[in-house]
């Protein structure tokens, strides 16, 4: 499918250098879905977003209009728009800020309207200042044009904006614990129940949504919900953004339609392995996400519903190719390591377990494996993750620690004899061995 | 609103049971008999979900789930699996996770053999650890504040510390720094957990990460004897264990009792122990001998003693004190002086508190728990964190986890202004007129009324310093009393002073809540005693001295009271020293006052005797011993009883227990009181009296106060802190450091107009006495207020006067 709108990236796309000025995004049919989203009722509102069937753009792919529908109807209540996008391989929501601000700040109101919030934030990860520039210099430019700010466009309608930066944290984007850090606590998730839609930033009723899901609204508002859902496959409605990278040709952000192949989405869209070498794995939605395999899921589509059958998700949209030169245990540790480094701490089986993980990794990967390590790391991985199953079980608060499992299951599942060509075979008997200098064990 | 249920029908492990609705689940599983592992969940703090170690599986919509039982609350139809292979398997691998980076350092750690994840290894453990890698390394031990050292290896993040600083204390300073494997508890930089109540991080702390310093490498649990008892340092009698090796005492952890401190001690509480075993202790009866005291015997001092009191009518003599002994002591001590010396002038307080009726007769008188149910709290007394920091954890907690309204009043800033609703600061001789005020709801004060009248109101009442009227608390008692459903809790902090009261240790009191006044009931005594009863009036604490001074009184008795140090009036203390023709000390320590006794007795105190004592809500509770008194040392009772036999009189005290078994019959208050009913059951807890057996006819009658500002420029605040010049607290080394340097503090601008500014001298003046001190800018005081710190080496020569005088100290030393 190649006839389709760009939603989200067709400003961008035509008018590269100035996408992201208000003089570009009102010249090109910007803020023409405020006016008339802010003539409807703001049930009509939720209404398209219902009816558009979109799916949840950061990770979870849980159906917007639905969680929107969970919402307490106690005031205050607000909306928090999750841009702290980190899930590595990820950089889709990046090119939203960076190069279409208006577009989302334009989704923040329409979707604070439908809502009836009157104080949206904008989270965007600290590592993104350029990102944050734009949508701040947004915010602005919305509240000097009268978008923002009190009776917007006399609708009766008021809406403060507030941006904020993140501090570095990964587990800043599980949203819960992004409630805190706005908060001014610790960046920890939070145990649910009670849900953001009851009990979210500041205790009160609280719609967290992805930079991506809520740039689409504008439009939405423009064509209807019903003109989304017609685009896609069933369950995968609407354009998506994926961040392709790794080892083909043309890496980038690319916005399709869902549901061709993944051999249609390597070959088409990634233009095919970089120097013609053989496809080994990839991972289908962020490091979180258990990895595939050509032998068994290159014909499979690309979608949400067939992704998650086949035992991992589209998550993040972040899709990381991987040759046959890579190692994959090496490729393994450092997911591991990322997720251990990025535990929040706060419970047991993740701030021990991660590190425990990762430290058995890099004792494979510099030789002094022992040949009980790969049965004893899935055991470790079944206490954190209990069944090794997908969508996976967790013993701990937030699925973090789970995501660490991913990448061990996965080399043990489809690349165990090479892990296990890793093990010297000269180990002594007793299974004993040598790390930095020390006799352990 | 619909209506609740109020108990829910829940399976556990296949059997059912009704539990009580709106419980966490590891709660209801347990009153149920099944215990389920934990380590972060604390019944008296939010939970947290944090260890992961009390997973269970709750059978759902989605099937079996792994959950943690601390954050879920029961609901009706539950079905709990607490024993399953999946949550065996995940408990196990909880306890392998917790123990790979742990140090394992048990044969060196204190808390080995008291430890709940050595006990839960063993129950719930793996019995073998996997990991090969080299373990997480800290620097250890590092100290976190005075008293508290944290061990970084040992820690398994629970957050119990952190939650008790921040929750309960309302002392923010410990918190997690950095993330994932290298989170650890810490202090901010430059800021030491200064808590009073650190100590309680110590206890409840599941492994041995935090350690206190007067208990490090002291013993092993398992050498440890311990006893059930209350703590003396103050009138909220905190439940205890006291702990002792070899006959010397090495700990003290609280108890949780749920009327009064709720498993929380002040480090006060905690730390005080050490003064027991103290090198000062006196071991030897002492008796002055050509001006200096020297060792006798005990034989040696009762025949001096018997004599002398013998020969002066029994009206000559006074006495003070009683207020740190056990009811069974404050007795036998009231009784000895009626009927053996035959004097009314008898009393506990020294001037320095409040009327006896008010503190035992003030209607409705309310308990510590009405807290639980208040709606609106006035108090309008000292800085609780200071003077009775376990009631200050009371407050706060009424105040942010039950929502009360709390309403201080205070001549400064009080531990409890940030949680308070409304605050009202003055001048304080201005209190009459801010009760004038109040009452009117006049001025800024309207708001503050208007919550009063939203029931049911708990008022706190007593002195906010030393140098207050103590007329102003008995009417803001009479305002309270008048309020919704208003209880009132009455405020003084000594020790045992409520059970001594109600021991009649007072000119105005006979025991068990009787006024002397009452002559049906001073016939009954005389007649339980068979020995005439005097009718009085009484001398009280001022008038004794003022009556030794003036050659009216001949003999002093004191029994642990130092009124050099703690009457309000030093010099008049020590006029009726210097006249007084003998003066006989019943005490621990050699103190200012027994320092200028003629005979010193050495007594037993507390951990060393046995008895019941009654708090500032008139809950008796049971003290127990633990410990021989040092040297010589004697029950006071027992000394008491031999004095009384060498000065011709049959006391009738047999044991404590017999001398109990008297006062229950002769003090109306306490009757249906006995040593069973509070050694077992229910009454560990404490049993208010009056008992239902019990009456108490004593009634305090509102007084018009008719007080006057003073009229010097300046009012003094006298206002108390923990760690003071106590005798207890000076014996103590853990606690004697934490004592403050004394300071005068000022407004900015009274300081600019006195041309002084922070750390001048100054020479603060007053009635009874003059002291040279530091100024220190206190932005939180009225303007025309001067707060000193009571009882503190450099302020004690002050006294307690209304207002003082300020001048210019340049070029003085520290002089009083």
């Amino acid at each position: 499918m190649t006839d389709f709108p760009r939603i989200l990236t067709g400003r961008m796309t035509d008018h590269p250098t100035d996408s992201h000025t208000m003089a570009r995004y009102e010249a090109t049919g910007g803020y023409k879905a405020l006016r008339r989203g802010l003539g409807m009722d703001p049930a009509d509102i939720v209404a398209i977003v219902k009816a558009s069937s979109i799916r949840g753009r950061g990770g979870a792919g849980f159906p917007t209009g639905v969680k929107w529908g969970f919402l307490a109807q106690t005031t205050p209540r607000y909306l928090v728009i999750n841009g702290d996008e980190s899930e590595p391989g990820t950089f889709k929501d990046r090119q939203l800020l960076e190069r279409d601000p208006h577009q989302l700040v334009e989704g923040v109101i329409l979707s604070a309207y439908a809502l009836r919030c009157s104080h949206a934030f904008i989270y965007i990860r600290g590592e993104y200042p350029k990102p944050a520039r734009r949508v701040q210099h947004a915010v602005d430019d919305a509240y000097a044009k009268g978008y923002l700010g009190r009776d917007i466009l006399g609708s009766g309608f008021d809406l403060e904006v507030t941006v904020h930066l993140g501090a570095g944290a990964y587990i800043c984007g599980e949203e819960t614990a992004m409630l805190n850090s706005l908060e001014g606590r610790r960046g920890e998730p939070r145990i649910k129940p009670p849900f953001p839609a009851v009990e979210g930033l500041y205790a009160k009723p609280t719609i967290v949504n992805n930079v991506e899901t809520i740039s689409n609204i504008p439009w939405m508002v423009l064509n209807g919900g019903d003109a989304y859902a017609a685009i896609g496959p069933q369950g995968s409605m609407g354009t998506r953004l994926f961040s392709l990278s790794g080892h083909v040709n043309r890496p980038g952000n690319y916005e399709i339609v869902m549901g061709m192949t993944w051999r249609q989405f390597i070959d088409d869209l990634g233009g095919g392995m970089r120097r013609g070498r053989a496809l080994k794995t990839w991972i289908p939605g962020g490091a979180s996400a258990p990895w595939f395999v050509p032998h068994e899921h290159l014909d499979l589509p690309v979608t949400i519903d067939d992704t998650g059958r086949a035992g991992s998700m589209l998550g993040s949209g972040a899709v990381v190719v991987m040759d046959e030169t890579t190692n994959v245990v090496a490729a393994a540790h450092r997911v591991v390591k990322f997720f251990a480094h990025e535990s929040c701490g706060q419970c047991t089986p993740c701030r021990e377990g991660c590190d425990w993980l990762e430290r058995i990794l890099w004792r494979i990967l510099n030789g002094h494996g022992r040949p009980v390590d790969l049965d004893m790391m899935l055991d470790v991985c079944d206490n954190i993750s209990p069944g090794l199953r997908w969508p996976p079980a967790q013993t701990t608060i937030c699925p973090l620690a789970p995501s660490a499992v991913s990448p061990i299951r996965s080399i043990l599942t489809w690349f165990r004899p090479e892990v296990e060509a890793m093990i010297p075979g000269d180990r002594p008997a007793d299974g004993r061995t040598y790390v930095e200098g020390a006799l352990v064990g | 609103m619909a209506d609740r249920p109020t108990e829910v029908r829940i399976t556990i492990d296949g059997a059912q049971h009704t539990v009580a609705a709106g419980k966490y689940l590891i709660e209801a599983a347990e009153e149920t008999g099944t215990y389920i592992p934990r380590f972060c969940w604390h019944p008296r703090m939010k939970p947290v979900g944090m260890c992961r170690m009390c997973l269970v599986e709750i059978e759902g919509p989605r099937g079996r789930l792994l959950t943690t039982s601390c954050t879920t609350i029961v609901t009706e139809g539950m079905v709990v699996d607490t024993a399953s292979d999946v949550v065996a398997k995940a408990q196990e691998g909880v306890l392998e996770f917790l123990l790979i980076n742990h140090p394992l350092d048990c044969p060196v750690c204190d808390r080995g053999g008291e430890c709940p994840l050595q006990d839960q290894t063993m129950s719930h453990g793996p019995g073998e650890s996997r990991f090969v890698e080299a373990k997480r390394h800290f620097e250890k031990p590092i100290p976190i504040s005075d008293l508290v050292l944290l061990d970084r290896e040992r820690c398994i993040l629970c957050a119990r510390c952190t939650r008790f600083a921040d929750e309960i204390a309302g002392d923010p300073l410990i918190e997690f720094k950095e993330r994932g494997n290298v989170t650890q508890v810490l202090t901010f930089p430059d800021e030491p957990f200064a808590s009073y109540f650190s100590g309680n991080t110590v206890q409840i702390c599941p492994v041995g990460a935090l350690t206190a310093k007067p208990y490090r490498f002291r013993a092993r649990p398992w050498d440890l004897e311990a006893v059930e008892s209350v703590s003396l340092v103050d009138t909220v009698h905190s439940k205890i264990s006291i702990q002792a090796s070899q006959n010397q005492a090495v700990r003290i952890n609280a108890i949780d009792n749920d009327p009064t401190n709720h498993g929380w001690l002040s480090d006060k509480d905690r730390f005080i122990f050490d003064y027991l075993g103290s090198e000062e202790r006196l071991t030897v009866p002492l008796i002055r001998h050509e001006g200096e005291l020297v060792e006798a015997t005990w034989g040696e001092a009762i025949t001096l003693v018997a004599e002398r009191l013998g020969a002066v009518p029994g009206d000559a003599v006074g006495a003070i004190g009683g207020a740190n002994a056990t009811n069974e002591e404050a007795y036998l001590w009231g009784k000895f002086l009626r009927t053996v010396v035959g004097t009314p002038h008898l009393d506990a307080q020294l001037g320095d508190g409040l009327a006896p009726e008010l503190l035992v007769g003030v209607t409705p008188r309310g308990v510590i728990d009405d807290l639980e149910r208040a709606r609106t709290i006035l108090l309008w007394a000292g800085d609780l964190k200071e003077e009775l920091p376990v009631l200050y954890l009371r407050v706060r907690r009424a105040a942010t986890i039950l929502g009360a309204t709390l309403i201080v009043v205070h001549p400064r800033r009080t531990g409890l202004h940030d949680v308070a609703a409304h605050t009202v600061t003055y001048r304080p001789g201005d209190g009459p007129d801010v009760l004038r005020k109040l009452m009117g709801a006049q001025g800024g004060l309207a708001a503050a009324r208007a919550a009063l009248d939203q029931g049911p109101v708990v008022a706190i009442v007593g002195r906010t310093g030393g140098a207050e009227d103590p007329r102003l608390a008995e009417a803001v008692a009479a305002f309270a009393a008048g309020l919704p459903e208003a209880t009132i809790l009455p405020l003084v902090r000594r020790s045992n002073v409520y059970g001594a009261l109600d021991m009649g240790l007072s000119p105005r009191l006979l025991p068990g809540r009787v006024s002397l006044e009452d002559e049906e009931a001073r016939t009954a005594l005389e007649a339980a005693w068979g020995r005439p009863v005097p009718a009085g009036p009484g001398r009280d604490a001022t008038g004794i001295l003022q009556g030794l001074a003036s050659g009216e009184l001949d003999v002093l008795l004191l029994h642990g009271a130092d009124p050099m140090r703690d009457h309000p009036d030093p010099k008049l203390a020590a006029a009726a020293f210097d006249t007084a023709r003998l003066v006989v000390s019943f005490d621990q320590f050699v103190s200012d006052s027994s320092h200028l006794a003629d005979v010193v007795f050495p007594v037993e105190g507390f951990a060393e005797s046995e008895g019941t004592v009654t708090n500032l809500e008139g809950r008796v509770q049971k003290v127990n011993r633990l410990l021989n008194g040092p040297g010589q040392t004697r029950p006071s009772a027992a000394a008491l009883d031999d004095l009384a036999s060498a000065m011709g009189v049959d006391l009738g005290a047999g044991s404590t227990e017999a001398i109990g078994k008297e006062l229950a019959t002769v003090a109306p208050a306490y009757r249906g009181i006995s040593w069973d009913l509070l050694d077992w059951g229910d009454g560990r807890r404490g049993v208010v009296v009056p008992t239902a057996d019990g009456e108490q006819r004593l009634r305090h009658t509102p007084v018009d106060p008719g007080l006057i500002a003073g009229g010097e420029r300046f009012a003094l605040h006298l206002g108390r802190v923990l760690y003071d010049d106590g005798v207890r607290t000076r014996m103590s080394p853990a606690l004697a450091g934490l004592r403050p340097e004394p300071f005068v503090a000022l407004t900015s601008r009274d300081a600019s107009s006195l041309a002084c500014g922070p750390g001048d001298q100054v020479r603060v003046e007053g009635a009874y006495g003059s002291v040279v001190l530091p100024v220190v800018i206190d932005q939180t005081l009225a303007e025309g207020t001067v707060y000193v710190p009571a009882n503190l080496e450099g302020t004690a020569g002050l006294g307690a006067p209304a207002s003082v005088r300020i001048t210019p100290a340049r070029g003085e030393g520290d002089e009083s």
